[in-house]
């Protein structure tokens, strides 16, 4: 699954886009950015409700395929512009972590 | 120049999880027995002790900060100090918008106790303090200083509620002058992480009982000048 494919569904929403095309390949869901740095992996879909600008250096370094702020949770201009500088793709969906969780289990 | 021995981070019978014996006046008291000039009394998102704390201090010949330490929507802990109590006390009240109000639980998480100077209990909080503000960390500095405040990040060395605990790392191009750390180990390290000087960082005790407040250890070089000591303070402190 890319992230283009879930931008299919209406439940998600794309905030920031650079590379739609990324392979899905796990998920993993987490708040406290020091926890998510070491565990997060590679093309995992990361989900979490953190809007802090450090979210993109931690999605950076762990190369997860995309960002997924639940609950509806936004980021404001400038973290956006920041995402499509450092190709972060950043998807939003109002549905809370858990039923996000359950979606992409769905899918994967 | 003179030495100010300080603490500026202390909590009070007010904060949850502050020993109901850490009333003002044991506190103020304890910090002239232990050698300090200037002590700063931050509960949690309230400085309603703040007032009582003032009064022992005087009568101690202690220099007096109001502050509080404010919980972040992130969880993080920020020292916010005040010029005057009245700031401090409309900041208190401002606040009080942006707090979860959710009741206490004394038996699970401890009394909140408002007392005058002479220990005496003249109130008791009925929502729970210490629990997260709808502030988030990047919009905490712009908050406290419609108060004639500053704030700085507390405990930055520790694992939980510090600003590199919960987001990682300092964000970039943060505009903090000045960091809290509990202890000295590793100050060169953190001084790095935070892309601040090393002289600027505050070691504060973070006492939740009147044991831990610190001896004077620390110490910031201000004027000679008590009466100003406060502004002075935040000037070294680099705001």
């Amino acid at each position: 699954m890319t992230v283009r494919d879930l931008l299919t569904s209406e439940k998600f929403s794309a905030i920031s886009l650079p590379d739609e095309s990324r392979e899905i390949k796990n998920v993993y869901i987490g708040d406290l950015l020091s926890w998510v740095m070491g565990r997060a992996k590679a093309d995992d879909a990361w989900i979490t409700i953190m809007s802090n600008v450090n979210i993109l250096a931690v999605a950076s370094l762990a190369d997860t395929s995309c960002i997924i702020l639940a609950e509806g949770v936004t980021v404001d201009e400038t973290i956006k512009a920041t995402a499509m500088d450092k190709e972060i793709n950043i998807l939003t969906t109002n549905m809370n972590i858990y039923e996000t969780a359950i979606y992409l289990n769905g899918l994967l | 120049m003179k030495k100010y021995f300080y603490d500026l981070h202390i909590h009070s019978c007010l904060s949850p999880c502050g020993d109901d014996d850490a009333t003002p006046c044991s506190i103020a008291g304890i910090g002239k027995l232990n050698g300090l000039d200037i002590m700063a009394l931050t509960d949690h998102n309230t400085a309603k002790n703040c007032p009582a704390f003032f009064k022992a201090a005087k009568a101690y010949g202690i220099i007096a900060v109001a502050g509080m330490e404010l919980t972040t929507a992130e969880d993080i802990h920020m020292v916010c100090l005040f010029r005057t109590l009245e700031d401090a006390l409309a900041c208190d009240e401002a606040l009080k918008e942006k707090r979860i109000l959710m009741p206490n639980r004394p038996k699970i998480f401890g009394r909140q106790l408002i007392m005058d100077e002479d220990d005496n209990i003249i109130a008791e909080e009925e929502n729970i303090l210490s629990f997260a503000t709808n502030l988030s960390f990047d919009e905490v500095p712009e908050f406290i200083k419609g108060f004639n405040g500053v704030c700085f990040p507390a405990h930055i060395d520790r694992p939980s509620n510090s600003v590199i605990a919960v987001l990682g790392a300092f964000p970039p191009n943060h505009s903090f002058p000045c960091a809290e750390m509990h202890g000295r180990e590793r100050v060169t390290d953190y001084a790095v992480m935070a892309s601040i000087k090393t002289e600027k960082m505050v070691f504060s005790s973070d006492a939740h009982q009147l044991l831990y407040i610190k001896e004077a250890t620390d110490f910031i070089e201000l004027p000679d000048d008590d009466e100003n000591a406060v502004e002075n303070l935040f000037k070294a402190l680099g705001f």
